[in-house]
């Protein structure tokens, strides 16, 4: 009987991920030049409607995957939460761009040195700013893990980082 | 005109407002006393001679580390001299950063072991910052330079926003990054770094990583 | 009514956020905040020698790279008093003519389909893929190309360019035909863009607005004409100028501008100086490199003094001499090809000295300040030199600070709508905008 059930809700879990994975509905959080990859990927060319990845919702309330494109300053982190925030589960996170992986080469006063310190990420697409085809192939590691994820959906919990001693240029 | 001419007419119009000039590599430079500023640009608007109808740049240098860097010498003892100087043969070199001249009542209450002591009594000094101008000439396609001393606890010069519509924001602008007030400004607050941002990053003594989150967990 | 157009919107290009009251669908009172992609190129530029500002100055307007990097090496060699040879000016112009095509397109195609031209903007992106790919094929990269040096450019413009590049200039002005012809008359285009967003000229003065901004008021400033720099005096084009200072005219302006910066492009691939030249003067065949160290040994310098070497063609790409004339001769700043690098010792002493840290470019006491014309309007680069192999203070004079500091006056007193227009039209670019 346990048999059964775990039958259909592994087949259960199979078919939400197939559908989820191939209906995403991205919002993208564009700041800075990662955005024009972010534009050319989602354009004819290396066209991201291929995936089922190729409706932009511009509202976080209907979006279910958060492509955060670009730098994020300090100023812009409350932005970024409480957009993250307003999301419904289940939700993702694509963190697009070395400047969001982990800060980029602007390591200054300035700059959130990785979004994973402020939000859980998912998938993330270094490069500066990242080809096409790499952002590609992110997306196809986010469907793979959409499509393995539990129906429940787990969340990654926001990473802490140790403070690093970091050397104070002059 | 050329920087040559545009400098002696600034010059003639303003003996006692214009300190010091030069035209390093082509750019006609004039430093003008603080007071002096807003009669200047003034002038340098109106005046049929000038007519600076675009002020193209309104920014600040902090010139108070100038010349104390010295660059890392991995192998000064190895013969290979590694010097500092300039390797590049100048016609009319640079004269270096601008001197302030404090007018007689500026500067009270600096305590004698501040670094800008000597200039608050009244022996000119190298300013801690500069306040720099572009101005350019639509009709007669000339540019000048201003450049104002300012020292440091008393770091306010006359707002330009009454002239040109464009000097709010690049005050504001200044403000932000340098702590340089403008007297006359409407809206003299931050612009660039969120409102609860505690100094002026691009002072030389703020580090250029030292991080001010404004929300966790470690950033 | 307030009403807070924030950060994260989709209709503005970049993340700003624009406080508006409203009174019914009428715009009362604006107030725009920026500052959300502020990531300290001032700052940054202080920490780095001088050839490494370069890929911070990429990142300011993204969508033109290669003006923003020409523009920083030229105000550089305008401090060091040096000058490159004629082919690297030409190099210089056509990959910047490029970059401002990109540009317009980015701004011509989003700015119509936040109005719902989707299609434009397709044709527009699809255009700039062109572009991209010849980008890709001079410099190595896309987008974030660190293509020139200070002295010169990284390397030459390879074969085959001038096949590929006027392939993909026929292909972009098919496509500027095709939205021509889409939206020039398109009478919802029309009656959006004409009457919202206008400015008059003395206003745009006073702000300091420059560019295809300025341009669209009236005023033919174009710093190409009026203070020519690299080889654009010796470049026949002409400067579109619109009359009435609102977003169509800009619209207007912007896609002749694209027109002229094709013909600029073409003019120069004409009349671009010879490339490498590769032959040893007396036999007729290329010097290999160990004939080369052998006639050095016996001193035998004035056979080799200007001859280009041929290396082990095992180093990729290395049997391709790439640097003859388009570096300046100046050994104190230009690295040398890497042939000479791993050649010979006066090679890799050259390159020591300018690549290791603490080492490098040292530019003597001064300061200047130099303008390019950007896609915006006026670039410049105030550059302060203390001596050492790092700047002590790098400005960017950001042209599209200007024009949104003049954003309540383009918009009050227009309706909620048209500020997406005007907003596009602007072409606000965050990393110029906020640096």
């Amino acid at each position: 009987m346990s048999d059964h059930a775990g039958f259909f809700t592994s087949r259960l879990d199979e078919a939400l991920g197939w559908a989820r994975k191939f209906s995403i509905f991205q919002y993208p959080f564009v700041t800075a030049c990662c955005g024009m990859e972010y534009m050319a990927t989602a354009c004819s060319h290396y066209d991201v409607d291929r995936f089922g990845a190729g409706l932009p919702r511009f509202s976080p309330r209907q979006a279910d995957v958060l492509f955060v494109v670009g730098t994020i300053s300090h100023k812009m982190a409350p932005v970024l939460v409480r957009i993250y925030e307003q999301m419904a589960e289940p939700k993702w996170v694509v963190s697009f761009g070395v400047c969001t992986c982990t800060g980029g080469f602007y390591d200054n006063y300035a700059t959130v040195m990785g979004i994973d310190t402020i939000i859980p990420v998912d998938v993330y697409i270094p490069g500066c700013p990242p080809r096409p085809e790499y952002v590609l192939d992110g997306l196809l590691k986010l469907q793979a893990k959409i499509q393995a994820q539990h129906s429940s959906g787990q969340r990654p919990a926001a990473e802490i980082r140790p403070e690093l001693e970091r050397p104070v240029f002059d | 005109m050329n920087a040559a001419s545009l400098i002696q007419a600034v010059k003639d119009r303003f003996p006692d407002g214009v300190k010091a000039s030069h035209s390093y590599r082509g750019d006609a430079t004039v430093i003008v006393g603080r007071e002096f500023l807003l009669e200047v640009a003034r002038t340098l608007k109106e005046d049929p001679a000038f007519q600076m109808s675009f002020l193209m740049d309104l920014t600040a240098v902090d010139f108070s580390t100038f010349g104390a860097k010295r660059s890392p010498a991995f192998f000064s003892n190895s013969g290979v001299a590694v010097s500092p100087s300039p390797e590049f043969p100048d016609e009319d070199p640079w004269p270096g950063p601008p001197v302030s001249h404090p007018s007689a009542g500026a500067a009270l209450g600096a305590p004698a072991s501040h670094p800008s002591a000597g200039a608050a009594l009244g022996a000119p000094g190298p300013a801690h910052f500069v306040v720099v101008y572009h101005f350019y000439s639509l009709p007669l396609k000339h540019r000048l330079r201003l450049e104002v001393p300012v020292e440091e606890d008393d770091a306010e010069v006359d707002s330009l926003s009454s002239l040109w519509a464009g000097a709010d924001w690049l005050e504001r602008e200044v403000w932000d990054m340098f702590g340089i007030r403008f007297r006359g400004h409407q809206n003299l607050k931050r612009i660039l770094m969120y409102e609860g941002f505690a100094g002026h990053p691009l002072r030389k003594d703020y580090p250029v990583n030292k991080r001010q989150p404004l929300i966790g967990p470690v950033n | 009514m307030l009403l807070n157009v924030g950060p994260a919107h989709p209709a503005m290009h970049g993340i700003i956020r624009i406080v508006t009251k409203l009174d019914g669908e009428l715009v009362k009172d604006i107030d725009v905040e920026i500052g959300y992609l502020h990531r300290g190129f001032e700052k940054m530029a202080e920490t780095v020698d001088y050839n490494g500002v370069i890929p911070y100055t990429d990142r300011l307007n993204y969508v033109s790279p290669l003006i923003n990097n020409m523009g920083y090496c030229m105000a550089v060699e305008k401090l060091l008093g040096i000058s490159v040879p004629e082919r690297c000016h030409y190099i210089r112009v056509i990959v910047s003519e490029i970059s401002r095509i990109t540009d317009h397109l980015t701004c011509v195609g989003a700015g119509a389909m936040e109005l719902g031209a989707f299609s434009v903007f397709l044709y527009m992106i699809k255009a700039r893929e062109y572009l991209w790919e010849l980008v890709e094929m001079v410099t190595g990269a896309r987008l974030t190309v660190s293509y020139c040096r200070v002295g010169g450019v990284k390397g030459d413009l390879p074969e085959g360019f001038d096949e590929r590049c006027g392939k993909a200039l026929q292909e972009t002005r098919k496509v500027l035909v095709e939205s021509d012809a889409l939206l020039t008359r398109n009478r919802i285009f029309v009656d959006r863009m004409s009457g919202t967003g206008k400015i008059s000229s003395e206003d745009a003065i006073s702000y300091g607005i420059t560019g295809p901004f300025l341009r669209s008021t009236g005023v033919a400033y174009d710093v190409r004409k009026d203070c020519p720099y690299a080889v654009y005096d010796r470049l026949q084009f002409d400067v579109p100028v619109g009359t009435r200072g609102d977003n169509y005219d800009r619209f207007l302006v912007r896609m002749e501008e694209m027109e002229q910066s094709i013909r600029i492009i073409e003019q120069a691939l004409r009349d671009i100086p010879p490339g490498p030249f590769l032959a040893h003067a007396e036999t007729g065949r290329p010097i290999p490199a160990a004939e080369m160290v052998d006639e050095g040994k016996i001193g035998n310098i004035a056979a080799i003094v200007d001859r280009r070497v041929v290396t082990d063609p095992t180093l990729e790409g290395a049997a391709k001499s790439q640097h003859p004339n388009i570096e300046a001769g100046e050994k104190r700043v230009f690295l040398p090809a890497k042939e000479d690098t791993f050649g010979n010792i006066e090679g890799l002493m050259q390159q020591f000295k300018l690549v290791m840290y603490g080492h490098g470019i040292r530019p003597p006491k001064g300061e200047v300040y130099f303008p390019v014309e950007g896609a915006n309007g006026e670039l410049g680069f105030y550059i302060v030199s203390d001596g050492t192999s790092s700047a002590y203070r790098v400005r960017v004079r950001p042209p599209c600070f200007a024009i949104m500091s003049a954003l309540p006056k383009l918009l009050i007193g227009d309706m909620m709508a048209d500020v997406t227009p005007t907003f596009g039209s602007v072409n606000m670019i965050g990393g110029e905008l906020d640096r």
